[in-house]
This record gives C-alpha cells, structure tokens and sequence, in this order.
C-alpha cells in the first residue's frame, strides 16, 4: 500500500456527518423492522445493524465518481452514498416510486445518478461485475475506483475467485471489502472457510495486497479507503480488505439465531461503531447530551416523514411489467 | 459480390463496428494472440490491439461478467465463449445478470452486450461439449437469441447485435465457419425479429433457424427433384424476438408445418412453435405440427450414433412426407 497525500485526519464537522448518517442507517432499518412485521416489506429483509461504520467510513473516502456496488444487504451502502429514504422505502413497499419502480426490493436498491450500481442478490455474482467497472475505467483511462462490497459467506463462490484473478491479472481499480460479520448466513467463518484469515485467500493469491481494517470504527475504514484508493488510481492495480465486523440482528428478518449466544452479541455491542464514534465527539467536545438528542429526533422525523409518504404513494400499474425489461425489444431497427 | 466465408463475415462485422465505436471491445478465450480457437478473430489483435481484443483466463463467470459489468456504464463488450457448451459455466450471469440487471434497476441500467460463439452438437465431442442451448436462452425474458444461416445474415446480424442496447446470444456453428456466400462490401444491418424466406413453396411450412436452415433446404431440393414437392423453407433467424407474423402467414398459406432444430424435442422451440401456430392458425392446419429435432439423449461420441441422434437431410425429408400425408 502506499502513503495517501490526502489529508487523513478528518475534520470534527466530517465526523458529525458520518455521525448523522449512522445514525439514520440505524434508524431507517429499526422503521423496516418494524415494516417487515407489519408486512409492508416483502421477501427478504437483511438489515446492517452493528456494520454501518463500513459504508459510511468508506463511501465518505471516495468521490462520487467513483463507482459503488455491493451485495444485498445494501440499505447501508444506499443510504452513505446519498440516496433519497424516501425512495429506498417505496421500494422496500413495492411502490412506483422507488429507486427501482417496485422492481428490485430491498437487495436491489440501484442509483446510477449517484454511480451506486446495486444491490445484487446471488451470493458474489457481482464481484464479476465490479470487475467490469474497473476494466471500464481502465479502458476509458478514467480516474476512477471501484468499492466493490460483499459478505465473508461470498469468499467460498467460484466467480469471486475468477474476479479476483482478473482484477489482479488486469491491474484493475478495484477495493474489493470482504464485510466479515463471520457468519455465512448462520454458517460460522470457521465452519464455512477452511482458511480463515480472509487476506490469505484473496489478496497474494492474485497479487493484489491485502490488508485488515477494523469494521467498527468509522475513522479506521475511512482512512484506510483513502490510501487504498490512491493505490488504485496511481495504477497499481486492485486491493482486497478484510473488514473485521458484525451484525446485531440475525441474517435476514426470519432468522432465529439459533447458531449464536445473547451474549456475543452484546460482547460487540459494546463496541458500537455509532456509540464509538459519538464517545469521541463528545471528547472532542462536539456532542454532548442535547446535541445527540436533537440529531436523533430530527432523523426520527425525516425516517417517519419519508416512511409515511412511501407508504401512501401509489403501486405501480399491471402494465409496468412489461416495462424495463429491453431497451428496444426488436432491437436497434423496427422489424 | 465478394464471396467469403462465414467467420470472415462476422470478423468484418467485428471489424466494422469496433472501428465506428471505440467502447466496442472483444474478450474471450484465445481470442487475440492465438488467433481465435476457430479463427473468427484472425488478424484483429494486430489491428486493435491488447485492450481491444483481449484474452481472458479460462474463467467464463469471470469473464462473462466482467463484459456486463462493462456494459453497464456504456461499454459494448463483444464476449466471445469458445462454445456456447462453456457458457453454462457462466449461466449465473448469462440469465441473471445480463438480462435482469436492467430490470430490477427499474430502467436505470442498460447491459448492451453481445455473447457469442458455437452451439450444436459439432463434430463427435460427446455429451457435456454438445449443447444446442437455443432453447435454454430464449426461455428468459431479458434476452435476445440471434441464430444466422448464411455469411450474410451474420455480419448484419451481429452488426445489429453490437449496436443494440440489451445483452444478445449470438449463436453460430462450428461446421458453418467455412460455408461461402455473397456479401456486400458496403454497410448494412438486419433488423432483429424478421424471419426470412430461404425457399419458397406452396405445399408445406418448414420452419428452421440457423444450421438446420441449411438442412431443410437441403431436404427441400431433394423432394423437389424427386417428387415434386414445393417445401417453403422459413428462417425464422432470431428467435427472442420471434417473427410469429411470418410463421402464421406462411403456415395459413400451405396448410401445413414442420420444425426442424439440432435441439431437443422436450421444452424446444419446436414445441414453443407447435402452440403458437395451434393457437393461431388452427384453420389453416391441415395435420399436426411436426417438430423434427434432435433424439432426446445426450449426444453420444461415436459417429454413427452421433448422425442418428442429429437430423440430417433424410430424416427432414421423410418428417416432410409423413407431415403432408404424402405417401410414395
């Protein structure tokens, strides 16, 4: 890896806005909790509790013309990069006016305007892809990276191993981020992965360098997004990020957590990346007791607003099947 | 007319439009330094260069999907499989992402990719290397199924394919590399969804597509010469879209139809055709629609078996006769 020219320490006011934004993560997902019961959401569910410093640490490292994709539990990764809750809840509630017209649902949240490329739901399907960004920018001699993200359960499918072998063959621009929960579903890393330190199979393997970064402190993931961001585009190639982290609620909504204890749970809560990052502010004399509570009341109103009108907007009609499925379905030439 | 082979045709296709458009690039397995497994992309590595026309490690969902992650910011990669047969190691990203990415994105993203390469049986490569998988693509919504018969149709065809903006299956056949046929040296493109009359009849429908094209016509000449039979031999040339309109007009015409495919009868396209001409054209009918395909079995290595299993001239012929109740 080499030293970043960016400045590295971020400002107080970055802070707060990392801040801010964890903590409408958090409670934009508590209103889907809560929505999924009442049935408002369909399908799957997988919320980011606990993994919120790893989007927004990152996202807040790279520019927004860098491109973003991520694996389906995405509403962390959405919401970092700037798209609007209100369309991310109509999607979730299957309406017109989601991000994806009621298409995609809560793994497929997709915002090209914000280069926020998905939201992909077949395990490690979309590493591929993000390789495919990169080689883009690299064809395009565009300055640009790719944030590829994905769970420690995708480390065990084929295409992210091709992935990875292409991105280092190619030199691509890519920061691939293992986002290790340590659990593949309800399947321990040290049940799910012969070799457990993630670094050993990815990075050397395909000449990419890999590192470990800790997931739960917002300041660690943003730094180390910063210097390997400058790794990519100095046209060193790609870098691969074991990104130690953890989830608080199960897999998806229907997950009865049979496989863990109470009590690990609460062992990593007490290191909560929103609590983490808030103890420091208030150190810094930042935050103190009525800041904290007016910022949560004011992203508990914006959370409610944007749930209230999604769920009043409107389903989109029967004929929006047959919409977004061809550009042209005969093609560039009417037959 | 310039008279060239087949794969020389699609190369000029390929030639032409990465000239016209620099997002347009080729990666497949030897595709450059060797020249191309069956040569269609000779000579094209030392006019594009590496970038442009790009070997890829044995790595189909790698690669596969590195072309549709391309694709989705605007670039127009040409992704060459060695055999469609090895696609089915991509599947993943051949039915999902290509042709869903766009759709569960609610219009945002567009996948203007074009996969291609053999598809059919070949020549003695038994089971797993044989696959005719035009049936499998063209049941996902999403994708576009080309499958040209002549030199001509292919470089219009895949000119076609490379400038539209939804992910295409461009199926061609080892055996037609090197078939001849006239095509003209100034620009032209074929639209998707046309059928094309190869031969035309009064007495009978044949509908085919791609190499079959090819034996029916074959099977045509030979019933002509021996009995008089006037077989119209219809190229339905893609098959996601499908020209339905053709295929009734020509089946209200002669009252009677056959499918010919190298693919399998169960779930085929001669069955997909068989309900629509039923459920179209039930007044023109004179007989049940009659699929000719090949026998539902793996494809066998040994050669004899290989031929029983694949339809040949003489089996269209005989499946034309028993169609037409002609007995003689």
């Amino acid at each position: 890896m080499v030293e970043t020219n960016q400045k590295v320490e971020p400002s107080i006011s970055q802070m707060l806005e990392w801040y801010r934004q964890m903590a409408l993560i958090r409670q934009f997902e508590t209103r889907c909790s809560q929505s999924y019961q009442q049935q408002k959401i369909g399908g799957f569910c997988h919320l980011y509790n606990g993994q919120e410093a790893v989007a927004v640490g990152s996202i807040a490292a790279v520019r927004p013309t860098d491109y973003v994709i991520t694996a389906y539990r995405d509403h962390g990764h959405a919401i970092a990069r700037g798209m609007d809750i209100r369309s991310l809840f109509a999607e979730l509630y299957g309406k017109k006016t989601g991000c994806s017209h009621g298409k995609g649902g809560s793994m497929h949240f997709f915002d090209v305007s914000k280069n926020f490329f998905g939201g992909h739901a077949i395990v490690g399907a979309h590493v591929p892809l993000a390789v495919g960004l990169g080689w883009a920018a690299k064809y395009r001699k565009e300055d640009r990276v790719v944030l590829c993200y994905f769970g420690d359960g995708a480390m065990n499918q084929g295409s992210l191993h091709e992935a990875f072998n292409l991105a280092g063959l190619f030199k691509l621009p890519v920061i691939f981020m293992v986002e290790n929960n340590g659990y593949g579903m309800g399947t321990h890393l040290h049940r799910h992965s012969a070799v457990t330190d993630l670094k050993l199979r990815s990075g050397d393997a395909f000449g990419i360098p890999g590192k470990d970064v800790d997931g739960m402190d917002c300041t660690a993931m943003y730094k180390m997004i910063l210097s390997a961001a400058d790794y990519c585009r100095q046209g060193n190639g790609a870098i691969f990020l074991d990104v130690k982290t953890y989830r608080y609620r199960g897999h998806s909504m229907s997950d009865p957590q049979k496989y863990r204890t109470k009590e690990e749970v609460g062992r990593y809560q007490e290191h909560d990346p929103i609590g983490r990052l808030e103890k420091q502010l208030r150190d810094a004399g930042a935050l103190d007791d009525a800041k904290v509570q007016a910022i949560n009341e004011e992203i508990h109103n914006q959370v409610e607003q944007a749930h209230a009108v999604a769920d009043a907007d409107p389903y989109p009609d029967a004929a929006e099947v047959w919409q977004d499925i061809y550009s042209n379905p005969y093609g560039p030439y009417q037959a | 007319m310039p008279v060239i082979q087949f794969r020389e045709a699609l190369n000029q296709a390929m030639c032409e439009e990465m000239q016209r458009d620099p997002d347009v690039f080729l990666m497949g397995e030897e595709v450059a330094e060797y020249d191309g497994a069956y040569k269609v992309s000779q000579g094209m590595l030392a006019k594009f260069g590496p970038m442009r026309v790009v070997d890829a490690p044995i790595s189909e969902s790698g690669f596969a999907g590195l072309g549709i992650g391309a694709a989705m910011v605007g670039m127009r990669p040409i992704i060459e499989f060695m055999t469609f047969s090895f696609s089915l190691v991509a599947f993943d990203q051949v039915v999902n992402n290509a042709p869903k990415v766009r759709h569960m994105s609610g219009g945002q993203v567009k996948v203007p990719i074009v996969f291609r390469g053999i598809s059919g049986p070949g020549q003695q490569l038994a089971a797993t290397h044989s696959w005719t998988v035009d049936a499998l693509y063209t049941h996902v919504p999403g994708l576009k199924v080309v499958i040209p018969s002549t030199p001509y149709d292919a470089k219009g065809l895949l000119k076609t394919a490379i400038r539209d903006d939804d992910a295409v299956i461009f199926l061609e056949n080892e055996s037609m590399y090197g078939n001849r046929g006239e095509v003209p040296e100034e620009e032209y493109t074929i639209p998707f969804g046309k059928a094309d009359i190869k031969r035309a009849g009064k007495d009978c429908t044949v509908v085919a597509w791609g190499k079959t094209c090819l034996t029916a016509l074959a099977a045509a000449e030979q019933l002509h010469k021996d009995h008089g039979i006037d077989v119209e031999v219809l190229d339905l040339r893609t098959l996601r879209p499908m020209d339905t309109e053709a295929i009734f007009a020509s089946v209200r015409k002669t009252g009677y139809c056959i499918t010919v495919e190298e693919g399998y009868p169960t779930c085929g396209i001669g069955a997909e055709i068989a309900a629509i001409v039923q459920e179209n054209c039930l007044d023109s009918l004179d007989n049940a629609v009659v699929r000719i395909a090949s026998l539902d079995v793996p494809m066998p290595y040994s050669k004899p078996l290989l031929q029983h299993v694949v339809p040949d001239a003489a089996r269209v012929a005989e499946g034309i006769k028993k169609a037409i109740y002609f007995k003689g």
